[in-house]
């Protein structure tokens, strides 16, 4: 087993694996550094659960708005600037006092790019994606949400076509906030369905 | 594909890890893995439906044990070499050579 390569134990000889390919399609003219420098920028950066957030915002603010991204969900979020890779097809779900939505990719790890970043770690592993279809609430619960037993519960399986973003239910005592600062309430775990939005003390 | 991945309902795999706060990427290995996956993928190398093919044809053990990004790496090297773009012999000489740089 490799060792030398300095990554750490866990990832073996990764980190020399995957600089040994990116400099081999260097070579090749495949591959540009400065494109994928760019690449992860974006995606470190700009392209995050914030954007999501705003869709949100803006739901909670304008009622038309809240149609149009129930009715189309595309469209309304491409009329704030978000689409592109890993949300060709986006379908928004929204939470109620009586229904509560969770999103999960039973298969692998598809998820909302464009208006949630890059997926975390535990969305992406097994664990998640084989417990939450079977046992919503109890994940739930592990993610301090305790939902009360008149809650209809739907989980939602993404795919390589279809990606879902849960529109979480707006906090009491937040109406006429402006937008920007009820953005800033809204977690990236709301837009997944394994945390509610709420007001901080 | 009838494989490991298709793990939904499945018992005993394990509680559910969260990281707090976890970084986008935890080191440069993992940034330069999605950026070459990304290139190689809108340069046309392979498609999505491929690669998730080939992440699924990964041998049990390492789908279920092995990082996120370490699978894309397996992935993506077994994609190239399939379509002759790169050979693992060239891969494994170019990380000797990279260690040797390292020192």
């Amino acid at each position: 087993m490799a060792e030398s390569d300095g990554s750490g134990d866990a990832d073996g000889d990764a980190a020399l694996r995957v600089n040994a390919i990116v400099s081999l399609l260097v070579d090749k003219g495949l591959v540009d550094m400065e494109a994928l420098d760019g690449i992860v920028q974006a995606y470190e950066t700009k392209i995050g659960p914030h954007n999501g957030a705003k869709v949100v915002a803006r739901a909670w603010s304008d009622p038309d708005y809240k149609n149009r991204l129930l009715e189309n969900s595309n469209a309304a979020i491409a009329e704030l600037g978000f689409a592109g890779a890993q949300g060709e097809n986006m379908v928004v779900v929204e939470n109620t006092p009586e229904v509560h939505n969770l999103v999960v990719c039973t298969l692998c790890s598809c998820y909302p790019w464009p208006v949630l970043g890059l997926p975390p770690t535990w969305y992406k592993s097994p664990p998640y994606r084989a417990r939450v279809v079977r046992d919503p609430r109890g994940v739930l619960r592990e993610f301090g949400v305790e939902l009360e037993e008149h809650v209809k519960v739907q989980v939602w399986d993404s795919n390589s076509e279809i990606r879902f973003m849960v529109l979480p239910e707006q906090p009491s005592g937040t109406e006429g906030m402006n937008e920007a600062d009820l953005a800033a309430l809204v977690s990236r775990d709301s837009m997944i369905g394994t945390a509610k939005v709420i007001v901080p003390e | 594909m009838n494989g490991i991945h298709d793990c939904g309902g499945m018992d005993g795999l394990g509680p559910i890890d969260r990281e707090i706060d976890e970084p986008v990427f935890h080191n440069d290995w993992e940034r330069k893995m999605f950026g070459v996956f990304i290139l190689t993928i809108v340069g046309g190398l392979f498609n999505d439906d491929e690669f998730r093919q080939s992440r699924e044809r990964l041998e049990p053990v390492k789908y279920l044990q092995f990082s996120y990004y370490r699978q894309w790496l397996l992935a993506v090297q077994r994609l190239l070499v399939e379509k002759d773009v790169l050979s693992m012999e060239e891969i494994e000489e170019r990380m000797k050579d990279l260690a040797k740089e390292d020192g």
